[in-house]
């Protein structure tokens, strides 16, 4: 178990992330204390969220590019009834944007297990369709925190043990995750469908309606995300996360889901999400401007990617008998 | 009805374009050929007959330069070359036309016939123009009428064969070898490439035309050349041999494989089947399956043997038909309702088709079972293994470890995984489709040994093959398909060589 650790790609990133903080904590030892260790977690709890949703998209070899604009809309919506039904608890609020969240997901689902459409068209088409309906909605109007009540603010930076109840959520998302995706017969039927999708139908899988049910999951914590996302910034317009749906992915590839499917682990995707999460945070801190932020990014993407295509290069066929083992 | 070509030739007047002498290929655990002798001569049709698995692909693949021989000679107007890459072969002028054609079908029908070899203006660019005038010319010179700028994806597969056949000649190929090029073709389309068959030896070709259906290769080859097992049997000119006399060459065979001997008493019928339909690929299919019967399906390829069982899984939907398990009409919607009701298939295509290669071994062993070995939801994966375990153990699979990778094991035991996978889901009836397709002669025994263990522990299989020997070897009874329809079912001293041959090809005569 161990020493099969050390050899993948979650260690490698583990070392990525400790050399990098160390590095950082060379000329600015404050990074490293762990209040503002626990500050770039919470920082990057949305991402590591969506970053969930999307790796087990991505495994059944789909892609979502909706989650952002999904994450707006909801956050759109919560916000506005919030402002109508001030008094709303926020459980309620939660479910709302859960259930909402996870329709929007379905929607995209739907039109890629019924009529077959690409799952990149689907999304990029649903992405702007979902902006143009908070544009719609919001009459292009900014919702500002005056117009919100305190306890729907408040709610996410709310400390528990600790730790903002947004971490725990996200702290949450991962573990419900990791469960699901290693102990239920869905999330088996995830890898199945992506990793080979014709067994999978022999199997008895059925494809389609496994892809519908990761855009429900990617839906909901996008929903979910929405909800904290607006009340932790106080604020909720149009363009909110724009162009977030593209940090998400490469959180994703950078931890080693891979993009052809059927790869990919919730550890990948929490650890993808916190390297992008300290390289956003650690580079102001050491003086370094952030252009240079995207440009380590997209070359983490890079090397991800191509370290990546390096172990799962195909193996060549093994003819020998005595060999067989050894592979 | 034998229509015998008028002009028959004499050949001693004629020296063969191509001749392959003692040509030898050796496969890891198989000899694909052994010392085979081909002759092509110009203006003339020969027509490969043998079985499948009889080493007629193979020698085509030597032809065109894909596989290299390991012993013999390939001469070209008497002189030895060496064919060592496509490009060779081509350049020697000898071209091949496949089943399924090999062109792109987002280029124009002109871009098709020169890719590669495109005219080039002065300034080193396509002429477009030339292009086009060459690609019309050639077109009509074979009687093609359509324009060489449509795309090549708005034409039939017939028409898709005239392109391929205009870029041979574009390339001034003297020999075209015809890889069952009516397998996909209407009767409309197929008389209209006899026609072209026939321009192309007005224009001194050389032809080589490999089919299965005997009706063909007697109305338009001149010649034939007879493979069994990966060796020479016979050749000769078709006008001095009988439909019976190719039978024989093609099926009297030696006994290399010994099969399995089984006590078969079959008990009671588990599955009828009834009236299965489908608006285009079969028609009427109906039998009944008894526990502990192994049901040979054996036909030609593209009988729709396939198709059907793809129906009866769920996979597709016949238009109708009933299935009865035990005796109760039983809807099937999905792989996952045949699953349920205990009919599980094994495809032909295990690569593609049977095992998750990036998930480890017992996963892909219990895949179909996971209700089985979870609880409350929740999988356990003790119990994975232990199933996995259970089930691997008795195909002696031989890995490192459950939890290695099955893209990791080799191709006869990734076989074991996938038939692990659906004996684990304890089927009552089992669909092998070609269960030794591309695996050495002593895995066949193994899988053959282990198909027998399975029947007589109850289990009830159906075995498409298209292998003679197999089908005779294992099979209870045997049921033959031609053109999706159900043409035979052959039982006990019916049950032979040639009757299977006849009834798939569709010889009528006694």
């Amino acid at each position: 178990m161990i020493k099969r650790f050390v050899a993948s790609r979650e260690a490698i990133l583990l070392v990525a992330i400790l050399a990098l903080l160390v590095l950082v904590a060379s000329r600015c030892p404050g990074f490293v204390a762990p209040a503002n260790l626990a500050n770039v977690f919470n920082d990057t709890a949305p991402l590591i969220i969506l970053a969930l949703g999307q790796m087990v998209v991505i495994v059944t070899r789909c892609i979502d590019l909706s989650v952002a604009a999904n994450l707006a809309l909801t956050g759109m919506v919560v916000a506005m009834i919030n402002t109508v039904a001030p008094g709303l608890p926020v459980f309620v609020i939660l479910a709302v944007a859960l259930m909402l969240g996870a329709a929007l997901g379905a929607v995209n689902g739907l039109l890629v297990w019924k009529l077959d459409i690409p799952p990149i068209v689907v999304t990029l088409g649903t992405m702007t369709i979902f902006r143009g309906v908070i544009f719609l909605i919001s009459d292009g109007k900014w919702i500002n925190a005056h117009e919100m009540s305190a306890h729907f603010t408040a709610f996410p930076r709310m400390q528990l043990l600790g730790l903002p109840v947004l971490s725990w959520i996200a702290i949450a998302m991962v573990v419900l995750f990791f469960v699901l995706i290693t102990r239920t017969a869905l999330g088996r039927a995830f890898f199945a469908v992506g990793g080979n999708p014709h067994a999978a139908v022999y199997t008895g899988i059925d494809v389609g309606r496994t892809q519908f049910f990761a855009f429900v999951l990617s839906g909901a914590l996008a929903g979910i995300t929405g909800y904290l996302w607006v009340a932790r910034y106080a604020v909720a317009y149009v363009d909110i996360a724009g162009g977030f749906e593209l940090e998400v992915v490469a959180a994703c590839v950078i931890g080693g889901v891979s993009i052809a499917g059927g790869i990919g682990s919730v550890g990948g995707a929490l650890l993808g999400a916190l390297f992008l999460g300290v390289v956003k945070n650690a580079l102001p801190v050491v003086n370094i401007s952030p252009f240079w932020q995207l440009a380590i990014s997209g070359s983490a993407i890079i090397i991800a990617v191509a370290m990546n295509a390096r172990a799962s290069r195909r193996k060549g066929r093994v003819i020998l008998k005595q060999a067989e083992h050894l592979a | 009805m034998l229509v015998m070509p008028e002009n028959t030739v004499v050949a001693a007047a004629d020296a063969p374009i191509v001749a392959l002498d003692g040509i030898t290929k050796v496969f890891p655990g198989v000899k694909a050929l052994s010392e085979v002798k081909l002759e092509l001569f110009p203006g003339q049709v020969t027509a490969l007959v043998g079985e499948n698995g009889a080493g007629k692909s193979t020698v085509v693949k030597v032809l065109t330069g894909i596989y290299q021989p390991d012993g013999g000679a390939i001469r070209i107007d008497g002189k030895a070359v060496s064919l060592s890459t496509a490009q060779h072969a081509s350049d020697a002028g000898i071209t091949a036309i496949h089943q399924e054609t090999v062109l792109f079908d987002e280029l124009s029908v002109a871009e098709n016939i020169f890719i590669g070899h495109a005219p080039k203006s002065r300034f080193g660019l396509i002429d477009t123009g030339a292009m086009q005038r060459e690609a019309r010319r050639l077109l009509q010179s074979i009687g093609a009428e359509f324009d060489p700028a449509v795309r090549l994806r708005d034409l039939g597969i017939a028409n898709k064969h005239l392109v391929a056949i205009a870029r041979a000649l574009s390339i001034d190929a003297r020999v075209v070898i015809m890889d069952e090029p009516t397998a996909a073709l209407s009767h409309k389309e197929i008389a209209e490439l006899y026609d072209l068959v026939e321009k192309l030896k007005a224009q001194g070709k050389a032809i080589l035309f490999i089919s299965h259906k005997f009706d063909e290769i007697f109305r338009i080859a001149d010649r034939y050349t007879v493979f069994r097992d990966g060796q020479f049997v016979g050749d000769g000119l078709i006008a001095d041999v009988s439909e019976d006399e190719l039978v024989q060459l093609m099926v009297g065979r030696a006994v290399d494989h010994i099969f399995p001997k089984r006590d078969s008493v079959p008990g009671d019928t588990v599955l009828q089947v009834a009236g299965y339909c489908h608006p285009t690929e079969f028609d009427e299919i109906g039998f009944s399956l008894r526990k502990g019967e192994i049901l040979g399906f054996y036909g030609l390829v593209g009988a729709g043997r396939s198709e059907f069982m793809q129906a009866l899984f769920g996979i597709t939907r016949p238009s109708r038909g009933v299935a009865k398990v035990d005796g109760k009409v039983t809807v099937i919607r999905s792989p996952a309702e045949a699953i349920a009701n205990g009919i599980v298939y094994v495809p032909e295509d295990r690569g593609t088709q049977g095992a998750v290669t990036g998930l480890p071994i017992f996963q892909n062993v219990t895949l179909p079972s996971l209700g089985q070995t979870s609880r409350r939801g929740f999988l356990r994966i003790a119990e994975e293994f232990a199933l996995a375990r259970e089930y691997t153990s008795r195909l002696d699979l031989r890995a490192a470890s459950l939890d290695q990778n099955v893209g990791n094991l080799s191709g006869g035991n990734q076989q074991k995984v996938v038939i692990a996978k659906w004996l684990a889901t304890r089927p009552r009836v089992i669909i092998l489709d070609e269960p030794t397709k591309g695996i050495d002669i002593g895995s066949k025994a193994a899988v053959h040994a282990f198909m027998s263990e399975l029947a007589s522990q109850g289990l009830s299989i159906i075995m498409v093959s298209s292998e003679i020997p197999e089908i005779l070897g294992m099979s209870d009874r045997a049921i033959v398909m031609r053109e999706g329809r159900m043409v035979a079912e052959l039982q006990g001293d019916t049950l032979t060589p040639e009757t299977l041959v006849r009834h798939a090809a569709g010889i009528t005569e006694g």
